[in-house]
């Protein structure tokens, strides 16, 4: 039986300040979690990890995450590590969530 | 204090030059992060979840003002005006960008300080008793001992590529308070029967996925064979040491796989071999460090200003209960300065915190501190007269905080708040533990939380009276506890209570925990390890799970 596949966005960090930033529409570049991509296949999903690899001058790491569209259609994270990533930490209002 | 030699300066210098260029190369593109991400690691650069972390070498724990101002700067000018102090004595930034990190290893230069061997399979930063040079139960000062093992240690051809990482912590006391069992190598100084002084040595303990209360591999060493015997045992882990399975490569598992007994005799035989080699020029090393540690001048003065204070003033009174230690010099206190103000993030000091702590320390203290491994900073040499006004001075910085040893000096390590290994967040669970409990922290008396946020256990949560693992249950964070855990010379791992908490249902449980121990006790005077040592486990279970056993027994 094939692999169910839940969607995913893709996300890495900046190279140079270290932020989180998903891949939104015509490979564009956002840091805001919602406005990313929302891959609903795994044959896109393997493209855009092998474009994202050759990327290295931008961003580090990138990864696959889960994500779950929300009531607009735009995608959430699922894992609460993929919530802070894209939030911030919760201790300070510092990253994402002071609009840095 | 010790200061860097042209030696050391040209060192540090040599590799800031080298780490800028290849920052340089990374960012036009000659680097890919494969090739650069080994250098910016041994230059103590990682990547965290929201941005870069740097984190700083502070060996065995010592400062004078000028180093603390500088960290102070360096929050301000690159940073976001904080700094993070580790439970292994570092301090870390948070929020650097990639490009400044070779500009803010030369401000650490400028104040001799650096990140070099804070990550990577090498001998990291040599950790000691934060009271060290201090402490009325000093056999000698560990500091000394610490920073001759950091130079050997420092850029050892032999011992760059280790199996694993390498953490080496010296004791100068009976009284462990560098957790020396819990390391890969542990030195505890003792006096043997015929008035020598030396080491006890203890190997391959270690918390993290598997943890080890380390084995004494040599009983009594003579300082003058501590180098030798290091190099020994680190020859012997390196040859043998397993580096086919990351988890299987720390020194532990190369005592229990092949038995202390094998490994003590490879290492004897290996320091016969090696000991002809050290003609005595490490011991004329130690002697001049030694001279670089000499004891400031002590004064002999009036304490009638703090006698005053302590009678007029309860709050004040309520810091002398828990935040000084005895000093080895009459007239003179050791002044532990709390980073864990309730509710708020432990180990974190503002850029004012610090030029606080730095300006103290400088007026008062003899111009000396120390950061512990509990997160917290340490003016080690305070005559009393001065304690009112340091205290006062402590109270405007929002560093008066009384509850050293109390129930909210929690250590916490950052936790999936920061950072990438974490499984769940440690930060939030420390702050609401410590006001949760704040009314009864006092009652409750000495109490030591330790919090993870993943197995790895930078927040020794092995070793805490109550060890509290965070771990991801299907995306959800979930927290384990473990009891009776001690990281001090009677040392042990603590035991797992039960199934885990959710972080809402993690709250009230270490509330009934507290109130159940002290309903149980047998009077005020004995500790929650003494009752836990006494009953055992199954009443603070009962207090943990309320539910599961109703109707046992």
């Amino acid at each position: 039986m094939p692999r169910t596949f839940t969607p995913k966005v893709l996300t890495a960090n900046d190279l140079l300040s270290g932020d989180v930033v998903y891949l939104a529409a015509n490979s564009r570049l956002t840091r805001v979690f919602s406005d990313a991509l929302l891959i609903e296949n795994e044959t896109e999903a393997e493209g855009l990890m092998n474009w994202a690899e050759g990327q290295a001058g931008t961003f580090v790491g990138p990864y696959l995450a889960d994500a779950t569209p929300g009531r607009d259609g735009r995608p959430q994270p699922v894992h609460v590590r993929e919530h802070l990533r894209s939030m911030g930490p919760s201790n300070y209002l510092h990253g994402k969530q002071a609009g840095e | 204090m010790y200061r860097y030699s042209e030696f050391d300066r040209r060192l540090v210098r040599d590799r800031v030059d080298r780490f800028r260029d290849q920052v340089r190369r990374r960012i036009d593109g000659t680097l890919t992060e494969d090739e650069f991400k080994p250098f910016r690691l041994m230059n103590g650069l990682y990547l965290q979840l929201h941005a870069y972390m740097l984190r700083v070498a502070i060996p065995y724990g010592t400062l004078d003002s000028r180093q603390l101002r500088q960290l102070a700067y360096i929050a301000e000018r690159w940073d976001k005006g904080y700094g993070h102090f580790t439970t292994r004595q570092n301090i870390q930034f948070n929020w650097p960008r990639l490009e400044d990190v070779p500009d803010i290893l030369d401000a650490l230069a400028d104040a001799d300080m650096h990140a070099i061997q804070t990550s990577g399979n090498c001998i990291r930063n040599v950790t000691a008793d934060h009271f060290a040079g201090a402490a009325a139960d000093e056999i000698r000062d560990p500091r000394p001992v610490a920073e001759l093992v950091r130079q050997w240690s420092s850029d050892h051809p032999e011992f760059a590529f280790l199996p694993r990482k390498f953490k080496i912590a010296v004791t100068g006391s009976r009284v462990d308070r560098a957790v020396t069992r819990a390391h890969d190598i542990g030195l505890r100084t003792f006096r043997n029967e015929a008035g020598e002084t030396g080491f006890e040595v203890i190997v391959g303990g270690g918390l993290g996925r598997t943890p080890v209360i380390g084995t004494v591999i040599r009983e009594f060493l003579p300082e003058a064979d501590l180098l030798p015997y290091l190099e020994a045992i680190l020859h012997v882990y390196n040859a043998i040491g397993r580096r086919d399975n990351k988890y299987k490569a720390r020194i532990k598992i190369t005592v229990r796989e092949n038995g202390i007994d094998t490994i003590r005799e490879m290492v004897e035989q290996r320091f016969r071999e090696i000991k002809p080699e050290f003609r005595g020029f490490d011991q004329r090393l130690l002697r001049e460090i030694e001279d670089a540690f000499a004891s400031p001048q002590f004064v002999d003065a009036p304490t009638g200003r703090f006698e005053s204070r302590l009678e007029s003033d309860p709050d004040f009174s309520s810091f002398v209960d828990t935040n000084l230690h005895p000093h080895k010099h009459p007239g003179y206190s050791i002044v532990s300065v709390s980073l864990k103000a309730h509710g708020r993030t432990p180990g974190d000091a503002t850029s004012d915190q610090m030029r606080t702590l730095a300006d103290l320390a400088e007026h008062f203290g003899h111009d000396e501190l120390r950061v512990s491994h509990e997160q917290n900073v340490i003016l080690p040499h305070v005559h009393k007269n001065d304690i009112p006004t340091v205290y006062d001075g402590l109270v405007r910085a929002g560093l008066g905080t009384a509850n050293i040893g109390l129930t909210s000096d929690i250590i916490a390590c950052p936790g999936m708040d920061y950072c990438a290994l974490a499984t769940a967040r440690s930060i939030p669970i420390a702050r609401e533990i410590s006001v949760r409990l704040k009314e009864l922290e006092r009652e409750i008396g000495p109490m030591k939380i330790k919090i993870s946020g993943c197995i790895n256990a930078c927040g020794h949560h092995h070793v805490g009276h109550i060890g509290i693992l965070g771990l991801d249950r299907a995306g959800v964070e979930n927290y384990q506890v473990t009891l009776g855990g001690d990281g001090t010379e009677t040392a042990g791992l603590g035991d797992r209570a039960g199934p885990g908490f959710s972080a809402d249902d993690l709250i009230p449980a270490i509330d009934r925990l507290a109130r159940a121990y002290l309903d149980i006790r047998a009077d005020a005077s004995e500790s929650f390890l003494e009752t836990y040592r006494r009953t055992g486990i199954e009443p603070f279970k009962a207090a943990l799970y309320p539910n599961s056993l109703r109707g046992s027994a």
